[in-house]
C-alpha cells in the first residue's frame, strides 16, 4: 500500500468502518510509515479539538430577547388549548 | 431545577404546560444551537435568527417529538435546517439543492497532499483550553469553503452519520465523504502548521512511498 492509497482510506479507518482485511494492511503501512502515523494522529486530535471547543456565548442583549419571544409564544400555544 | 435533570423529564413537564420546563431546555442548549449556526453562517444577525426560529419551531412542534432521537439531536436537525435555508437563500439557490449547484465541480479536484507533517506539542486537552487556540481553531473552520466546513460540523463536531449528513445536506453519502476528507485534511494542515512542533517535522520529500 502507498501513502497516496492510505490517504484515500484515511477516514475509513480514523471512523472505524474501514473493511477489516484492508485494515490490516492498513496499520502495517503506518508501523513502517513514520509521516502516515502522524497525519492520523494530527487527523484525531484536529476532531477532537474541535469537538471539545467551547462554543460561542449568547450575546446578552439576544439571550433576553430569545427567552420574552418564547414566553410570548408559550402564551400563545397555551392559552388556545 | 437541579442541572441534572434529564432532558426527556423536562421535555414531558413542558408538554404538559410548564414553561419552566421548556426555558431549562433552552438554557441548555441556546449556546451550543448558536455556536453552529455562528460556525455555519459567519453572521451573528443570521445566526441570532436561527437560533431563535429554532426554538420557536421547538416550541411550536414540541408535541409532534416522540424522543426517538433524543431532544439535543432534534434541536440540532431543526437548526442545521434553517441555517441551510438561509445559506440557500443566500446563495440565491432557494429551489436548487446545494449538490446541484456545486457536485459536478468535486470530482475534478484532487485530495490534497499533507505538506507540513509534525506531531503536534500539546494534547488537544492542553490545547483546547487556551484563548489563542480557540481563535485559532475558529479561524481554521472559517477558512474552509462553506460545503467543505458544514459537512466538517455536521459529521464530526455534531456527531451526525454520514448517512444522516447526506440526507440532511440532500448530497450523496460518497460526495459527503470526499468533502469531509478535505476538510479534516485542511484543517490538519492548517492546525498543525501553527501547533506542530517544529523540531519533529518530517519534511516532505521524505513522504512519496
Ligand atoms: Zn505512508
Amino acid at each position: 500500500m502507498k501513502c497516496e492509497e492510505m490517504l484515500a482510506m484515511l477516514n475509513d479507518y480514523v471512523d472505524g468502518t474501514i473493511d477489516p482485511s484492508v485494515c490490516e494492511e492498513f496499520e502495517q503501512h503506518m508501523a513502517g510509515c513514520n509521516p502516515c502515523q502522524v497525519v492520523v494522529d494530527n487527523i484525531r486530535q484536529t476532531i477532537t479539538l474541535y469537538k471539545n471547543d467551547q462554543p460561542y456565548e449568547l450575546p446578552v442583549r439576544f439571550k433576553e430577547q430569545l427567552h420574552e419571544a418564547l414566553r410570548a409564544k408559550w402564551q400563545e400555544k397555551f392559552s388556545t388549548k | 431545577m437541579a442541572p441534572e435533570t434529564a432532558d426527556d423529564e423536562l421535555v414531558v413537564r413542558a408538554k404538559a404546560g410548564e414553561l419552566f420546563a421548556f426555558e431549562s431546555l433552552a438554557n441548555r442548549y441556546e449556546k451550543r444551537v448558536y455556536s453552529l449556526a455562528l460556525r455555519m453562517l459567519r453572521h451573528e444577525q443570521d445566526a441570532e435568527d436561527v437560533t431563535q426560529q429554532t426554538f420557536l419551531s421547538a416550541l411550536e412542534h414540541l408535541d409532534g417529538f416522540r424522543g426517538e432521537a433524543g431532544f439535543a439531536t432534534w434541536l440540532l436537525r431543526i437548526a442545521t435546517h434553517a441555517a441551510l435555508k438561509v445559506i440557500r437563500k443566500r446563495d440565491g439557490l432557494d429551489t436548487v439543492s446545494l449538490e446541484a449547484a456545486t457536485e459536478s465541480t468535486e470530482s475534478d479536484e484532487s485530495i490534497p497532499h499533507p505538506e507540513y507533517i509534525a506531531d503536534w506539542s500539546q494534547s488537544p486537552g492542553e490545547l483546547v483550553a487556551r484563548n489563542e487556540t480557540r481563535s485559532l481553531i475558529e479561524e481554521a473552520l472559517a477558512q474552509l469553503d462553506e460545503k467543505h466546513r458544514i459537512v466538517f460540523l455536521l459529521r464530526d463536531v455534531e456527531g451526525l452519520s454520514v448517512t444522516e449528513t447526506a440526507t440532511a445536506l440532500g448530497l450523496s453519502e460518497a460526495n459527503v465523504k470526499v468533502r469531509l476528507l478535505r476538510a479534516r485534511l485542511q484543517l490538519r494542515e492548517r492546525l498543525t502548521t501553527t501547533l506542530g512542533d517544529p523540531a519533529s517535522r518530517i519534511k516532505q520529500a521524505h513522504h512519496h512511498g
